[in-house]
């Protein structure tokens, strides 16, 4: 492989990183601040998905769609937490796990008496639907540089958001010590019930602007779930740095893990996640 | 972990008793369908049995593993991949290969993953699973994803003579009660005995276990070894009874589903994530028959379970029967 | 039947019991009971949509012939089977012995369709297989009760090699999933494509079920060849070929069996322009059967019809064929299948009979995608049978 090539994979591993990095956020955020395993994450990240093709069909534009999902996602995310999350937070952890798979399946099956079982394409956008030139028989897709671009402002915006704003204090407080944040006389409750709906709208802000570079059909949070998951773990549950980070290393070590080690491409993943553990029982960054 | 209340033992004795004579009274029951549900309940306590296994780690030791779905594989594709083709395979043989290799396996898995803990290990432990299932998945020796046949049932003889019949289906079926009732009362055996009660005790504080001199690790590697096991001969019977494995038995959905049945029936308990197994299968089975949509209905079902009953199925059966035993139990 | 339990007999009894469960009923399968048909499809999950089609087909044709078989009313029974090859004896056992199904009709998913077959290889079920393309089904694993109306893997490609070597490409690439279905579809093309003296530079297999092709792509574009043969189906051959287009690989010409666009087309957009596919069947066969078959689909359901509808109505159609010929007996099994293996039948995708290993023995159409439609531009092999390999049963 020559070193342009060695470059562009290099470029497609960081912008597959970065939006896996999108879609754990929201999870790291959840697990942190919550200390809740939310098995439902890739639901959201489906429900994200599914708003943005059908707003984008009902407002003609995927400029209006995304805005228009993310308020719709939060509620829901709210809802969730105030109807149902809430009465378990006293119980063992695996209770919320079981809760959460419940809603994996309730949400997968909505999705489909709501929209069928079809697989749709969501239309790119026409002023980002052109791809740049890389070498005489590959381009690359403007759209996909500017989910990177979305995901980088996103991380920045969390990086300020927590490291100076009052939330971002209960946020770090909440990763270190879970119950210190309510001795501190927080609101608990609003706390948690807003951490869940940003968490939610994170999940679905990633579907929705990967929608027109994915297929939008059923089952398609499962697969991101379990890539999130691993990300998280990498990174140090509840680090946003980590996440960070861990996104970045899934996404080059998955991609160069298909360059170089086509047998072993699906083992790739978790042979990295494996490692980084046994070296780092507790992650890059916990 | 504690005495039974007798009020559960011999609601617990009932229902084996039941399981144990459906042969007889299924046919009149069911006349057009008994001889399914035979092989259905044949297949529920071989899940059981996985479930049970998966307690002994998660429930009493407190280690929850993704993995476990994987050992039940291997148990399987061991009696695919050690069966001739055109021949019984010889159940003297074959059975403690199979699980020799399931348990060289786990103490692998086990003796890297035990070094983390909590979420860390349920993802290292899914890591493995999933490497376990690409394994077989992407294998050609191994079927691939289209899975193996085993052609021809097991045989179990002595000199020639065959002890059982185990491709006849209600030999097959008593042989799985026989084995569901032993693996229950031999696990329940271990947790009583010294070394179960150092694992009881490292699931619900690791720390002063280590202060009283114990080596945590090493009792929760035996211990998982032993729950992998177990979950392997599982998977064995599962491979025996349709003659058929498939990587699907290894993925982390199967693992999931059996942590769905432990967590529903009661953790740390035994008998709740066996009767879970029964519980969420026979739902699954008859939502699947009344709605289409029963993977929503499934769904509700599991989140009011978990609204409604604190500490499973288990949690429940033991708040009814205490006042009525209180100073019965230890 | 009455007995008495004592503990000693117990077991006896409940073995004569289970004997006494296992001998069917003669009088409540006379011509008055309901034909039962099993279909055990996928109904949730990735391949939910292809089911409902397979679904949608079937009751069409039954619709069509009168709604009977063989003059008895039927009775259907629907399993999801969620393409979980894990649980698929089991649920194909649910269907024939606990509902003791007259017809098994199923499935997509090729490793929950070998479940089927293995369960029905013992219980002699008479069953049909509206998709699922696995080679064995028809070859290594055949029995005299199974039928298949759709494809085998090795047919639907065969055909591509002569193609792509008449279109002057010399050395290709392929990518595929990573499981049987995706080595089945390549290998069959590489065998035709490499036998006429085409070299196969690189075999890409991508792990199933993972879409980020990204890298992929640029290994392609790297390895500069004539053209590229691909399978993937549903969600993940929307999104293949829109991140060829993307890539700017259109100038290499992507080639693939039809599932490649069938039923994705509208999501693909324009990135879908000039594939070449291979296919038993075309949306836009200009054939009075197949412009009847559509019309009718699309009143009945309000959607065009696809592959897979052609595939569950033709199931249908076999069935009614060889219970018109056992006036409903549906318990003489021999005559039953012997009507069936000798049905001539009259598809939307053109007239085809059975192979000795009842694959349907059919032409596979070369179609290419122009202005966003699917155009036939021929037939890419004429009557071509699947070879059957390893089928010593039949």
């Amino acid at each position: 492989m020559d070193l342009g090539f060695f470059l562009i994979q290099v470029l497609n591993g960081v912008q597959y990183g970065l939006l896996l990095f999108l879609v754990a956020s929201g999870l790291t955020l959840i697990f942190g601040i919550m200390g809740i395993i939310n098995l439902a994450h890739g639901a959201f990240y489906m429900l994200g998905a599914y708003l943005a093709y059908w707003l984008t069909g009902v407002t003609g534009s995927l400029w209006l769609a995304v805005p228009l999902a993310l308020p719709i996602a939060a509620l829901i995310g709210y809802v969730l937490e105030a109807g149902l999350v809430r009465a378990l937070y006293k119980r063992d952890h695996l209770d919320q796990v079981l809760l959460t798979y419940g809603l994996i399946l309730i949400f997968n099956e909505s999705q489909r008496m709501l929209w069928g079982s079809d697989v749709h394409g969501v239309a790119i956008p026409d002023a980002l639907n052109w791809s740049i030139p890389l070498a005489d028989n590959l381009s690359y897709p403007v759209y996909r540089l500017a989910i990177s671009a979305v995901c980088l402002l996103v991380a920045g915006a969390m990086y300020l958001v927590i490291q100076r704003t009052r939330f971002g204090m209960w946020v770090r407080a909440g990763a270190a010590n879970r119950e210190m944040v309510a001795a501190l006389g927080i609101n608990v409750k609003l706390l948690f019930g807003a951490v869940f709906a940003v968490g939610t709208a994170l999940a679905a802000l990633s579907g929705a602007i990967a929608a027109p570079v994915s297929s939008v059909g059923p089952g398609m949070g499962d697969t991101v779930l379990i890539a999130c998951f691993v990300v998280v773990v990498i990174g140090g549950v509840g680090s946003i740095k980590g996440a960070f980070l861990g996104a970045l290393l899934i996404g080059l070590a998955d991609t160069f893990g298909k360059v170089f080690l086509p047998d072993f491409a699906s083992f790739m993943v978790y042979a990295v996640m494996a490692s980084v553990l046994l070296w780092k029982p507790r992650g890059l960054f916990a | 972990m504690i005495r039974l209340p007798r009020s559960i033992a011999l609601l617990l004795l009932a229902l084996v008793v039941l399981l144990a004579l459906f042969p007889a009274y299924g046919p009149l029951l069911f006349p057009a369908k008994h001889a399914f549900l035979m092989q259905k309940l044949a297949g529920i306590m071989i899940l059981a049995m996985l479930a049970m296994s998966l307690d002994l780690l998660v429930g009493v030791t407190g280690l929850v593993s993704l993995a476990h779905a994987a050992f039940f594989g291997l148990g399987g594709y061991g009696l695919a991949l050690l069966s001739p083709e055109y021949e019984a395979a010889n159940l003297w043989l074959v059975l403690p290969a199979a699980l020799a290799g399931v348990a060289a396996a786990s103490a692998l898995v086990g003796w890297l993953s035990i070094r983390t803990s909590g979420i860390y290990f349920i993802m290292v432990t899914l890591a493995f699973g999933q490497m376990g299932f690409y394994l077989f998945n992407d294998s050609k020796g191994a079927g691939g994803s289209d899975g193996m046949y085993i052609m021809v049932t097991p045989s179990l003889e002595i000199a020639g003579t065959a002890l059982l019949r185990l491709g006849d289906k209600m030999t097959f079926y008593y042989v799985v009660l026989a084995l569901f009732v032993g693996v229950y009362f031999g696990l329940r055996m271990l947790l009583a005995s010294p070394f179960g009660r150092v694992v009881a005790a490292i699931g619900v504080n690791e720390n002063r276990v280590r202060g009283l001199g114990f080596d945590p690790d090493r009792y929760k590697l035996v211990a998982f070894v032993i729950g992998c096991t177990v979950a392997g001969l599982a998977g064995f019977l599962a491979a025996m009874q349709y003659g058929f494995v498939n990587p699907s038995m290894l993925s982390w959905h199967h693992s999931g589903e059996a942590l769905v049945m432990v967590i529903l029936g009661g953790m740390g308990t035994l008998f709740g994530p066996a009767l879970g197994a029964f519980v969420f299968e026979l739902a699954r089975f008859g939502l699947e028959s009344m709605t289409e949509h029963w993977l929503a209905a499934m769904g509700v079902f599991v989140i009011v379970v978990v609204l409604a009953l604190p500490k499973g199925i288990a949690g429940l059966l033991l708040r009814l029967a205490r006042p009525r035993d209180e100073g019965d139990g230890s | 039947m009455k007995f008495e339990i004592s503990r000693r007999g117990l077991l006896q009894t409940g073995a004569l019991a289970a004997v006494a469960g296992f001998v069917p009923t003669r009088f409540a399968i006379g011509n008055t009971a309901k034909v039962k048909v099993g279909l055990m499809l996928p109904y949730s999950g990735t391949y939910a949509g292809l089911g409902e089609a397979i679904v949608n087909g079937f009751k069409q044709a039954m619709a069509e012939g009168g709604g009977k078989l063989g003059g008895r009313e039927v009775e259907y029974v629907p399993l999801d089977d969620e393409s979980n090859p894990g649980k698929a004896p089991e649920n194909a056992n649910k269907l024939v012995s606990g509902d003791k199904v007259d017809f098994l009709v199923g499935t997509v998913h090729s490793g929950v369709a070998m479940g089927m077959v293995k369960v029905v290889g013992e219980s002699g079920t008479i069953m049909v297989i509206p998709n699922a393309g696995a080679n064995a089904a028809t070859g290594a694993m055949c029995v005299p009760n199974v039928f298949r109306t759709s494809f085998s893997n090795w047919q639907s490609t065969w055909p591509m090699g002569k193609v792509a070597i008449d279109r002057g490409m010399r050395k290709v690439v392929t990518i595929t999933w990573k499981y049987a279905a995706g080595a089945e579809m390549v290998g069959s093309f590489v065998e035709s494509y490499t036998k006429l003296g085409g070299t196969v530079i690189q075999q890409i297999e991508v792990p199933f079920p993972n879409d980020e092709f990204q890298a992929y792509l640029t290994q392609i574009a790297a390895a500069k060849p004539d053209g590229v043969f691909t399978f993937f189906a549903g969600a993940g051959a929307l999104k293949f070929v829109k991140d060829y287009a993307a890539a700017g690989l259109n100038s290499v010409q992507l080639m693939g069996p039809g599932f490649l666009t069938d039923g994705v087309l509208a999501g693909q957009g324009a990135a879908a322009e000039g594939i070449l596919t291979t296919l038993h069947y075309a949306d836009a066969l200009d054939t009075p059967a197949n412009k009847a078959f559509r019309a009718g689909y699309k009143a009945a359901y309000n959607k065009e019809a696809d592959v897979y509808a052609v595939q569950g109505f033709d199931a249908a159609q076999v069935i009614m064929k060889g219970m018109a010929a056992v006036k409903g007996d549906a318990s003489a099994r021999p005559d039953l299948i012997a009507a069936m293996e000798k049905a001539e039948i009259v598809s939307p995708r053109g007239k085809f009979t059975f192979s000795k290993a009842h694959n349907p023995i059919q032409d596979i159409y070369l179609r290419q995608v122009k202005g966003g439609k699917e155009v036939v531009l021929g037939v890419a092999h004429a009557a071509l049978a699947d070879p059957a390999k390893g089928c010593k049963a039949v």
